[in-house]
């Protein structure tokens, strides 16, 4: 079983997944909306949040890791405290999203979907982020976007990432 | 809402206050300033020239003079930030925070226009300050984003006073269900997701079929990676799809509308759903609207990232919470969808066009576009050309207007080489072809294809073939893999066109590469099987060359591949 491990007390942090799960409890129908937020909350999808999901929906645990595995939003695996995510749409590609991913692995170390040792950045790969007229682009936390991306940029970037 | 009386009042009085917006100065207010608030400019940081710009009033002491306004995508995200400035309609842009002091005490103070930060027409001498006179979207005819210059999209009243909801009154007070559908069905509109397949007809099956409850859904999930316009409506316009959705609700008999959204598009979830809830407290969804018995209520759900559910049977699918596997048509969704009942399934951008048609009708709408396809099309224009951005264009206008007229050419002064039209399931267009009028039948003629509306402009430096590689890279990670021939065809030519790329391209790859298309496109189960190859085969059809020269001489001309000794 993985527990929390944030210092919160594994409780805390179940009383806020259950929070989630009751808007939906008995549900089926509800269960990406349930593992989209349970994935805000706790950052990934480890085993024992997907038995309580299937518990309070009501649907089988093999269901729910069906639908994990198959939707590119959900991670079994922790990640790092900032999540990198570059785009490789078209508009992008085009642009050269391929220079920044290969000075981002130069300065982190890490490839795409692997996390730095240190757990600090998690490096992947989407697909348009909405940002084409600014290609090439990358965005963190899920909010920062950083568009118009020349490889010397990108360490000033990161730095703001502690 | 009650009545057409009390919207038509909450119109009027809001109208009055947003006067300033069409141009008439008012006594109250100085200014209107209307920022950019699409996903181009806020990674410009248009929220701090905002902070800056409301600083700047307050140190003037005229902050309740002028309102500060964050609105949908504008359309030119390259010169973000930008901003209008009402009544005047002056167009700023490139905004930096230290430049909010030169318009609210230059422009806003003394009414002198800011000459660095006005827009210039490439090669022109004097600046443009109108947005309107713009050659940028002079060209342009919105229809879908009638409101982005002048609505706050978190006020629903912004939205009422440009009309909103009157259509959804009008379809509910003074027409019959089959008379709504036969205005949408007259007024010619087809599919903006790509398939172009005519809405009326769609609705007019789905009114027809027994099956009860009946069910609305909006497909937001826009998997075309290289697109964005669904997203700048969500973020730009929600009433309005909103409101198109509850009209087929009247038109087809059905109470519940979903619409699933990206994940990826949390602005847009957000938005989207602050006017759901706002559209309830007006009592424009819910029950009993208009007084007349009519119940329609609105859901969001999230797509968790998975290109397949785009596809209706696999969007279907995924609302009801499973995997997103696509299923064999038919049934259609308009006999049997979300939950195996009647279900009218449409794009973000088709249902921004149905209050207009509603309100205006048939005979307006299919005045504006060709034969075959009529109203406009909003294109998401990106690559290698030099204002990037959305823009919405009558349907039949060229390709060359689009690049050269509306997107400015080409920067660098490269030579175009082609534009990718319809993402991973269309193709390029060469430059012999720039002048055909774009429509449906159009670009399927020349082996692309209107899709959603993403557009990519390409130069010299782009290597068609690492482009066609690009897209089937995409649709190897992105097949859902219930079908053979998508899961194991596509793989197969992913492996020849990674061959060429490297320089260990054989004779007689090529001809692999066209049979393997072909086969796959009459075999697939699914849309996104059935079209995967065209990228390559429309590739291969109009830069052969390039093909040949990368097998037959290690030679990539644009310099993109790297090929091993
Ligand atoms: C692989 C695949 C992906 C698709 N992706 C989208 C999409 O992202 N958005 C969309 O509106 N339609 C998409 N479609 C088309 C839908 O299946 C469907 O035709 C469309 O949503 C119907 O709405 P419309 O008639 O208003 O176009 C996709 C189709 C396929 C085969
Ligand atoms: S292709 Fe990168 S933001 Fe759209």
């Amino acid at each position: 079983m993985v527990a929390c491990t944030c210092g919160c007390g594994e409780d805390e942090l179940t009383k806020q997944l259950d929070k989630v799960i009751d808007e939906y409890r008995g549900q089926p129908s509800g269960l990406i909306q349930v593992l989209t937020k349970a994935q805000n909350l706790i950052g990934y999808l480890p085993l024992w949040v997907q038995t309580r999901i299937a518990k309070g929906l009501g649907v089988s645990l093999q269901e729910v890791y069906g639908v994990v595995t198959f939707y590119a939003f959900f991670s079994l695996i922790p990640r790092g405290r900032h999540k990198i995510a570059v785009c490789a749409g078209t508009a992008c590609y085009v642009k050269g999203s391929k220079t920044v991913l290969k000075t981002l692995r130069e300065v982190l170390g890490v490839k795409e979907g692997q996390t730095t040792p240190d757990s600090r950045f998690t490096v992947e790969v989407v697909r348009c982020i909405g940002a084409c007229g600014l290609a090439p682009a990358m965005i963190i936390d899920g909010k920062d976007v950083h568009g118009r991306l020349e490889p010397e940029q990108i360490p000033g970037i990161l730095e703001q990432y502690a | 809402m009650k009545s057409l009386e009390e919207l038509a009042k909450i119109k009027a009085s809001r109208r009055e206050a947003l006067k300033i917006r069409e141009g008439i100065p008012s006594a109250t207010e100085k200014a209107h300033v209307m920022m950019c608030g699409g996903a181009g400019c806020i990674s410009s940081n248009c929220k701090d020239v905002v902070e800056a710009m409301q600083a700047s009033l307050a140190k003037n002491g005229i902050a309740d003079q002028v309102q500060v306004i964050l609105t949908g995508c504008m359309g030119p995200c390259d010169m973000g930030p930008v901003a209008i400035v009402y009544p005047d309609a002056t167009f700023y842009r490139r905004l930096k925070p230290k430049d909010a002091d030169a318009i609210v005490e230059e422009h806003i103070m003394k009414g002198n226009l800011v000459p660095r930060l006005l827009y210039r027409a490439p090669g022109a001498k004097e600046p443009t300050p109108k947005v309107t006179d713009m050659d940028l979207f002079a060209k342009q005819k919105k229809i879908v984003l009638r409101n982005n210059f002048y609505i706050d999209p978190t006020n629903i009243e912004d939205y009422i006073a440009n009309d909103g909801y009157v259509a959804l009154g009008k379809a509910l007070t003074a027409m019959t269900p089959a008379e709504v559908v036969e205005e949408v069905k007259k007024a010619g509109i087809r599919g903006r997701g790509g398939a172009g397949f005519s809405t009326g007809m769609k609705w007019s099956f789905c009114a027809a079929s027994k099956g009860t409850p009946k069910y609305v859904v909006c497909n937001g999930d826009e998997g075309d990676p290289g697109a964005f316009m669904d997203r700048s409506v969500l973020e730009g316009d929600p009433h309005s799809i909103i409101e198109g959705m509850a009209i087929c609700g009247r038109a087809i008999g059905a109470e519940q509308g979903y619409v699933y959204v990206r994940a990826e598009y949390p602005l847009a979830i957000d938005r989207l759903s602050y006017a759901i809830d706002k559209a309830r407290e007006y009592g424009l969804l819910g029950k009993n609207i208009f007084d007349t018995g009519f119940n329609f209520e609105i859901e969001i759900r999230i797509g968790a990232g998975a290109f397949v559910c785009g596809e209706e049977t696999a969007l279907l699918t995924s609302i009801e919470g499973k995997r997103g596997e696509p299923k064999p048509r038919p049934p259609f969704p308009a006999n049997e969808g979300v939950w195996a009942k009647p279900t009218v399934l449409n794009n973000v951008e088709t249902w921004a066009n149905i209050a207009e048609i509603i309100l205006k009708g048939a005979d307006w709408y299919s005045s504006i576009g060709t034969a075959g396809s009529k109203g406009t099309k909003v294109f998401a224009l990106a690559g290698r050309i030099n204002n990037t951005g959305i823009v919405e264009v009558p349907m039949g206008t060229t390709l060359r207007e689009i690049v050269y007229e509306i997107g400015g050419g080409i920067p660098r002064k490269k030579a175009f080489k082609a534009v990718q039209t319809g993402g991973p399931s269309g193709g390029c267009i060469p430059a012999e072809q720039l002048d055909t009028p774009i429509d449906f039948e159009s670009l399927t003629a020349l082996g692309a294809m209107m899709g959603s509306g993403g557009m990519i402009v390409m130069d010299e430096d782009t290597c068609m073939v690492d482009i066609a590689k690009f897209f089937m890279d995409f649709i190897v990670d992105e097949s859902c893999g219930k079908c053979s021939p998508c899961r194991i065809g596509t793989k197969r030519m992913l492996e020849i066109l990674e061959r060429i790329t490297t320089g260990k391209g054989k004779e007689g790859d090529i001809e692999l590469l066209l049979e393997l298309g072909n086969t796959i496109k009459s075999t697939a189960l699914c849309g996104l099987g059935q079209t995967a190859p065209n990228p390559i085969l429309s590739t291969i059809k109009y830069f052969r060359d390039e093909y040949e020269s990368h097998i037959k001489e290690n030679k990539c001309a644009a310099k993109v591949c790297e090929f091993v000794e």
